[in-house]
């Protein structure tokens, strides 16, 4: 199926949830309104000619000057062969949606490593917490915004210029 | 007269600071601990080729029954404290050496947020080998000047007042 009918497919379903959907780009993507993105995923997973059952991957990208968030759900079908990107937009100030941990377990730890490094907040993930940073760090450090304290426990993490 | 010459020849005589140090420096047990890609090539220093055994040197799983430890890798953040740990487990006398650019300076990882750039600034470091990573001919000749280092050592005799506050600093 290509990207365009999966489109067609999801839009007949639940078209209200879609914001946009881009099929010009190198792996074309659908951007899903953030309450409605379970009701999406799990559609994109259980429609038989859809059967997106394998979450390639799981990003997040901060997208400072347009005060958004966004994360990225690369989709693979295994019995079609065929795949998707979805999207969803969620504003800096509170980086808030719902965990698709329910739908794919491989979304566990991606969720954990988003909100470890930018913050978002999966309501509904069973699990939490920072995935590769220490349980005490300050901050996400993907953020573009992000400053690095002054030292950690002791450490000075002031480090000299390479340009000088 | 002198003593050298009155013995038999099967005698060896010599110091007890240097019998020491040589029975210390003949089996620096190092702590198995790799951080990053420089542990493949110290676990290939420790294999048959380069075969740091044949100094004395074999590795210990536990920091409680090691006498050196060999920072191999990049060290974040995370991580140093539980370096910290570590060397605070291992017994007295206690060597480090810091293995390649990363464990020296932080190296390529050196700006990241999560690096700490060089092992020197938790722990105090005897030797440094450079490289990224150090080929094992380049970790042999550290634990080399490891051993010359140790050699040097005086443990019986009373060190003085400089001596002191240069060995606590």
């Amino acid at each position: 199926m290509t990207p365009v009918e999966v489109h067609q497919k999801v839009k007949e379903r639940c078209g209200e949830a879609i914001e946009s959907f881009n099929e010009k780009a190198l792996d074309p993507y659908i951007v899903v309104k953030a309450d409605a993105i379970v009701e999406v995923c799990r559609f994109l997973k259980e429609n038989p000619a859809l059967a997106f059952d394998c979450l390639s991957n799981m990003s997040g990208v901060d997208y400072i000057k347009e005060n958004k968030i966004q994360v990225v759900s690369h989709l693979y079908s295994y019995p079609h062969r065929h795949k998707i990107v979805v999207k969803v937009d969620v504003p800096r100030e509170n980086p808030t949606m719902p965990s698709v941990e329910g739908i794919w377990k491989a979304a566990n730890w991606q969720e954990r490593e988003i909100y470890d490094l930018l913050g978002v907040i999966f309501t509904g993930h069973p699990d939490l917490r920072r995935l590769l940073m220490p349980e005490d760090w300050v901050g996400h450090p993907l953020r573009k915004d992000f400053v690095e304290p002054e030292e950690y426990h002791g450490i000075s993490t002031r480090r000299e210029s390479l340009l000088k | 007269m002198s003593l050298i010459n009155s013995v038999p020849e099967m005698v060896v005589t010599t110091k007890v600071d240097e019998v020491l140090n040589w029975s210390r420096k003949s089996s620096v047990w190092y702590m198995l601990f790799g951080l990053a890609c420089c542990a493949i090539e110290m676990m290939q220093t420790g294999g048959p080729r380069a075969d740091l055994d044949r100094f004395g040197a074999v590795p210990r799983a536990t920091p409680r029954q090691s006498d050196m430890m060999i920072i191999a890798g990049t060290l974040t953040l995370k991580m140093a404290l539980r370096t910290k740990v570590l060397y605070d487990q291992m017994p007295d006398p206690k060597y480090v050496i810091s293995m390649g650019s990363c464990a020296n300076c932080g190296g390529l990882f050196q700006l990241a947020y999560s690096v700490c750039d060089g092992v020197d600034k938790v722990i105090p470091v005897d030797v440094y080998v450079p490289g990224c990573p150090p080929r094992p001919e380049a970790l042999t000749e550290g634990l080399l000047k490891l051993q010359e280092k140790m050699m040097q050592e005086r443990w019986l005799v009373k060190k003085t007042a400089a001596e002191e506050e240069v060995r606590a600093a």
